[in-house]
């Protein structure tokens, strides 16, 4: 049996107690929420703590009011918010299709959010990845998939984080120094080790969801199989309307680089354009030439890449079918 | 016997179902026993290499650490095979691919036997290592092994029934194929565990997650050097096996080695990762093959040419080479045929039996390639097959004796229930169908290891208050063997199969079965007790027929009584009649046995193929095919099974339906996929990457039981377990084909291939995805056997030399 | 190599109130099948890829490989050694052993409890709701047609209605 290794275990109640457990426990701590990607890489020794500081305890982190989602919220509960299923049905859906009902009763939005960079040299035990003298992102030098790079090509795996930045949400933080509001775009950067600019001591506390006003958004992913496996492609496509003209738009892409992947060559191309199938063919074409997945995930990683147009093309097509059964039904 | 059933046929709950449904049922890692020490294997990271050292120093002195052991602690080699006696619990000198097992701490608990297993220091000096069957061809050396068929080469193989080059022009077409088939893996839900007890009186116990305790009982005896008396190896029911758990494996060796040295029970349970180091899987096996047909459809002659991915290791390589050559005669008639086997050593974990043993590449390869020869001749391929079927009660060219034969009739329900008729080449672009049949084989007519003795008993006791125990080595894998064993026992006499207790699988207390592989328990295991229950029949019906005052013969059983069949109020209870006969004769126990009968051929490899009887499938695959993705959806799956006899109708419909969960997985997604740039690794050991289809991806089956009961089968059973799986992966080839015109020649059929395909076929070029090239082999010059027809007597003719 | 002192927790597991005491960074999976020995919560790889280990805490359905003892102080555990009461089972445990929805076993424990769970909010589900329900639990040898049949038949039985099953699941066509 694959088990944890050894660590001090606290449940703090506010948030303020969270923070100074972490403070008292020093560098070697970490905070856990649903535990579901944390413990699973601790098994496997990717991340060894001698402090786990669970949120689950905090009832901040539990509350949701209109746009402002607390992260400890499971996807379970966040995927069947009814006033979601509406105005923020691309973050429900979204929260729906990661991994399987079992690990959705458990993980979190924040879990979700902050989830550790995946790839196939690195989700392995201890023993697997002493075999190939292991890797950058943990224990050795080299990055496997680019030997020649000087970074780690590790991959965002989330499928709430792009919808996240399509829509332009939010996150709360609170650390030592107090609190800060960051735009979930600018939460993640394009390196598989330092994936997130969050700072370890801080705690993603909630997320704040833009006012519904003429936008709207989905999400569509890529993997394997309808259940359990990480995204290979997520697709987060929003718009905002004018009419039946995009006054706005922004394409995030998930599952193909370190970081959600905003590709704002395809939002230029639907810029003050109405959605036909010439400007989707574009906008597509425009998401595929920068859509650059490694050989480190599921599937032949040139057809990952071909997808990418194929799914920008339909996650756009529904937006369109949206706004056209919206415009009939308003008319 | 009863004119009407009460038992055999009917959809009962098996007897061991409230213990599965309660969580009551013990697997081998459920077992824990006082003073219990943990085992882990420390296990090769380098695919190959020489050891040249191995230091255990710290990994001994660790607290909690009471025994490390080393290859040359286990210097016996084993195998499954008496030919391929070529593992080592502990590797010695050489590890041959990474998870080859070189030492094994036994420790107070787990973490501390996975601590100190991590403080052994090995020193490699890696050698040239080999990632695939190709590259083991071009490979001479380094050998992975010293013995084999020269170089690389496990074995070759190179057998011809008739002159097949001259059948084969004799057809009006001649269609020449190639074809490759992934490895897979069995993946059973319970990763593998063995509990090993040492006594003081120098008597060794296994609990052990097998499929073969029998086989396991003899490599301990041989390794361990001990008599076989005093080793007792139990079965414990398997949580799913498919076949990856019919070996011996060096993890049983390693614990019980351990217990004897330390003298404490000792437990290994493997990690998920470790389970696909054990493998024994499908082998990746690339395939040529060429037919000559006549306008009509039928073959004049056929040559196939197999190229198996062995691995690390022989198993039952050299059984599953002869498999991927042995079948294709079973199904339609091939006068003439030759066939050519090759199994390279590679440097990956070794290959094995998984359900379908070696004959799912071929039929997969078979089934698709007559898909276009029906199409290049303009014949439906459900005709095609048709007119070309082996007759029952027929010898093939390569003399495999076929009893029954039901596949016309499954043939004709799929055909009928798909509407088939309405929708083949008939479906909307991205709609296809395709059909595909198979045959296998119920239970090996030749053990592993050569022997005149039965291949099943069975030993029956009757006890005087009205209950029956069966003791059967036979072992339960969640395929029902215990409960077919209480089944036939309550039918022949008469008694609710409930009132049967049956113990399996244990070497101390049961008679030998050689175990839940090849499809064989049903029909050996069953006839051994139906034999054993005859008997007692006999004994008991004798005394009851004295007290009653009739003939013998007018007795019937049934319902918890004996009586007589022309007056039933007159009669006893089976206790009572048990009590007549016990008084009479002292203890009611009889014993049954069951050999299969001998083979027809009679030449060097005739071992592999023959079978008391054989099962036929027929199916039709609905596929949707996403043109623009090449994502490739099974909606509905119809299969027709001819299963001889139904035991218990729900246990077969239920083996159907997971052969074909099983098929779906390996036609669409399953693969044991490496890594071989950097170091041969196994690139996804995990149940997460490999991917096994969920309740999302699993088809809906509709599934026809063809009843043609067979004289070697109890009742006429025949087996269910394998051969459903078989049709799978070329129905769906064959449907993806009239779905969107391009034919994928090998599985898994991944959305990338299909695409590739289409690509090909839009730019006018071959819309085909699949291996372009079969690597010169030097085949041995060629057993030749005469066939059945040609006047042959199933002997190789007499080699002419020059 | 000695294990850190061990601590206590409160727990009802299968309604009865139980304390037990383990290390800290033990799973509830661990601390069932070695401390409580309750050997019915099976495990199929540790890493939350498999569904096999599912118990319901507080009724709703986890994986116990990834759910730390210690988080479960004060809740409720089920596992399939609560779902027979008074040596009788439970609907879903009679459906499953008539039907032969277990075949080796070893997934079944899960399945139930998954099973159960879904009934609990949704007593007369559709197939998909059934297959969207279980879509987290592999199981390697029944292709879950048999579960299926299983679940719906249960189902029909605790809404009281007389149901039997399909004679084409049990006899084919």
């Amino acid at each position: 049996m694959l088990r944890l290794p050894a660590f001090r275990y606290f449940q703090p109640r506010t948030l303020a107690e969270a923070l100074q457990m972490k403070a008292d426990a020093g560098p070697n701590s970490m905070f856990v929420a649903g535990g579901t990607d944390l413990y699973p890489n601790m098994k496997r020794r990717h991340q060894e703590p001698k402090t786990v500081i669970s949120l689950m305890g905090i009832p901040e982190l539990q509350t949701i009011e209109a746009g402002n989602v607390g992260t400890c919220l499971t996807l379970s509960a966040l995927s069947n918010v009814p006033s979601f299923q509406r105005s923020y049905s691309a973050v429900s859906t979204a929260a729906r299709l990661v991994s399987t009902p079992l690990l959705r009763n458990m993980g979190t939005l924040g879990g979700n959010l902050c989830l550790d960079t995946r790839c196939n040299y690195y989700n392995q035990s201890y023993e697997w990845r002493k075999s190939i003298d292991f890797c950058m992102k943990k224990d050795g030098h080299i990055c496997w998939v680019a030997p020649s790079s000087p970074r780690c090509w590790a991959v965002s795996s989330s499928d709430v984080a792009p919808v996240m930045v399509a829509i332009g949400a939010e996150y709360r933080l609170v650390g030592p120094q107090g609190e800060r509001v960051v735009p979930a775009g600018r939460f993640y950067d394009n390196d598989g080790i330092n994936y997130l600019t969050k700072q370890s001591d801080e705690i993603l506390v909630n997320v704040r969801l833009p006012q519904p006003n003429g936008w709207d958004a989905v999400y569509h992913k890529l993997r394997r199989r309808g259940s359990f496996d990480f995204p290979v492609l997520g697709v987060a496509a929003w718009i905002q309307w004018s009419g039946k003209t995009v006054v706005d738009a922004r394409i995030v892409l998930g599952g193909v680089a370190s970081y959600p992947q905003e590709v704002t060559e395809a939002a230029a191309a639907l810029r003050d354009m109405t959605l036909g199938a010439e400007t989707i063919a574009a906008a597509a074409e425009a998401a595929y030439r920068p859509s650059k997945p490694m050989d480190n995930t599921d599937f032949d990683l040139s057809w990952r890449k071909q997808m990418t147009r194929v799914y920008v093309a339909r996650a756009l097509q529904e937006l369109g079918e949206r706004a056209g059964a919206s415009s009939r039904h308003r008319g | 016997m009863a004119d009407k059933r009460r038992v055999i046929g009917k959809a009962l709950r098996k007897v061991d179902a409230t213990a599965k449904v309660t969580g009551a049922t013990k697997f081998a890692d459920d077992l824990a026993f006082p003073r219990m020490l943990f085992c882990k294997l420390l296990r090769s990271t380098q695919p190959h290499a020489r050891i040249v050292s191995i230091d255990t120093t710290a990994a001994a002195q660790l607290a909690g650490v009471h025994a490390v052991l080393v290859g040359r602690d286990l210097p016996i080699p084993f195998g499954i095979l008496p030919v391929s006696q070529d593992e080592h619990a502990l590797c010695i000198d050489k590890v041959r691919f990474i998870g080859d097992p070189v030492g094994a701490v036994a420790a107070t608990s787990e973490e501390a036997a996975t601590a100190a297993s991590d403080l052994i220091r090995v020193e490699y000096e890696p050698l040239k290592s080999i990632a695939s069957a190709e590259e083991a061809v071009e490979t001479a050396e380094p050998r992975i092994h010293d013995y084999g068929d020269g170089g690389n080469f496990h074995k070759l193989v190179d057998l011809e029934f008739g002159d097949a080059d001259a059948g084969i022009a004799e057809g009006d077409i001649v269609r020449e194929d190639l074809f490759f088939f992934e490895g897979s893996t069995h993946l059973p839900m319970e990763q593998h565990a063995a509990v090993a007890m040492w006594s003081p009186d120098q008597k060794l116990t296994l609990w052990t997650s097998t499929q073969t305790p029998h086989y396991v009982h003899r490599a301990l005896a041989k390794v361990l050097e001990l008599p076989a008396a005093r080793i007792r190896v139990i079965a414990t029911p398997n949580g799913g096996g498919f076949g990856g758990k019919s070996d011996p494996f060096n993890h049983e060796i390693a614990v019980a080695k351990l217990a004897m040295t330390t003298g404490r029970p000792v437990k290994i349970t493997l990690t998920r990762e470790e389970v696909f180091y054990c493998h024994r899987g499908r082998h990746p096996t690339l395939m040529w093959v060429r037919t000559g047909v006549k306008k009509d459809g039928s073959i004049t002659g056929m040559h196939f040419r197999s190229l198996l991915d062995g691995g690390a290791y022989g198993s039952y390589g050299v059984a599953s080479t002869y498999y991927t050559g042995a079948l294709q005669t079973v199904t339609y008639n091939v006068p003439r045929y030759h066939f050519q086997g090759a199994r390279a050593f590679t440097n990956k974990a070794p290959c094995g039996p998984k359900r379908g043993h070696g004959t799912p590449q071929p039929r997969f390869a078979l089934e698709v390639h007559l898909d276009k020869i029906a199409e290049q001749l303009g014949i439906d391929p459900a005709e095609l097959r048709l007119k070309t079927l082996v007759p029952a009660n027929s010898l093939t060219a390569n003399y495999l004796r076929v009893g029954s034969m039901g596949l016309g009739k499954c043939i004709a329900k799929v055909v009928d229930g798909s509407g088939w008729k309405k929708q083949f080449r008939k479906l909307p672009r991205g709609r296809g169908v395709g059909l595909a049949c198979s045959s296998y084989i119920s239970g090996a007519g030749l053990p592993i290891y050569w022997n005149n003795m039965p291949h099943s008993g069975v030993q029956l006791k009757c006890d005087r208050g009205g209950g029956v125990t069966v003791f059967c080595g036979s072992t339960e894998i969640g395929q029902g063997s215990d409960s077919i064993l209480a089944y036939i026992v309550a039918e022949v006499l008469g008694v609710d199969p409930f009132d049967v207790a049956v113990v399996t699988g244990d070497t101390d207390l049961t008679p030998v079965d050689l175990g839940s592989y090849s499809s064989r328990v049903t029909l050996m295991s069953g006839n051994a007790a139906l034999q054993a229950a005859e008997r007692a029949r006999q004994i008991i019906g004798l005394h009851a027929a004295k007290q009653l005052d009739i003939p013998a013969d007018r007795l019937a059983f049934a319902d918890g009584r004996v009586y007589d069949a022309e007056d039933p109020k007159r009669g006893m209870t089976f206790a009572d009649a048990v009590q007549w006969a016990e008084a009479a004769e002292g203890t009611v126990g009889t014993v049954g046995s069951y050999t299969p009968p001998m083979s027809a051929g009679r030449y060097r490899g005739a071992g592999v193929g023959p079978s008391p009887a054989y099962s036929y499938s027929a199916c039709v695959a609905e596929v949707d095919v996403d043109p623009e993705t090449g994502i490739v959806r099974v909606p509905t799956i119809w299969i027709a099974h001819d299963v001889g006899r139904s035991i218990n109708s729900a246990a077969v419909i239920g083996q159907v339906e997971g052969s074909i969960y099983m098929g779906l997985g390996e036609a669409l997604m399953e693969e044991m996929a490496y890594r071989g740039d950097l170091k041969v690794v196994h690139k996804i050991p995990s149940l997460l990457e490999y991917k096994s289809p969920t309740t999302l991806e699993m088809c809906d089956v509709i599934t026809y039981l063809v009843e043609d009961p067979d004289p070697n089968g109890p009742f006429g059973a025949k087996e269910v377990g394998q051969g459903p799986l078989l049709p799978v992966m070329p129905a769906v080839a064959n449907a993806v084909y009239d779905a969107v015109g391009v034919r994928i020649d090998e599985v898994p059929i991944t959305p990338d291939k299909v695409l590739k395909a289409l690509r090909a076929k839009a730019k006018g070029e071959e819309g085909r995805y699949g291996p372009t090239t079969f690597p010169d082999i030097p085949w041995p010059e060629p057993t030749r056997v005469p066939t059945p027809w040609e006047g042959g007597d199933g002997k190789a003719a007499e080699r002419v030399h020059a | 190599m000695t294990s850190e002192s061990k601590v206590k927790i409160a727990v009802a597991v299968n309604g009865e109130p139980t304390e037990v005491a383990f290390a800290p960074h033990k799973t509830l999976l661990e601390v069932l099948r070695e401390d409580l020995g309750l050997t019915g919560t099976k495990h199929g790889c540790e890493l939350g890829e498999c569904g096999t280990c599912t118990v319901l805490l507080d009724g709703t359905p986890v994986l116990s490989c990834l759910v730390l003892g210690l988080a479960c102080a004060g809740r409720t555990v089920r596992t399939v050694e609560g779902m027979a009461q008074g040596g009788k089972l439970h609907p879903l445990q009679e459906t499953f052993a008539d039907l032969g929805a277990a075949q080796c076993g070893y997934c079944t424990p899960a399945f139930l409890l998954a099973a159960e769970a879904l009934l609990t909010t949704n007593p007369k589900p559709t197939r998909a709701d059934i297959k969207d329900a279980l879509a987290g639990n592999l199981c390697r040898c029944t292709g879950y047609i048999k579960i299926y049949e299983a679940v719906e038949l249960a189902a029909a039985r605790m809404r009281g209605e007389k149901a039997e099953p399909r004679t084409e699941s049990l006899y084919g066509r």
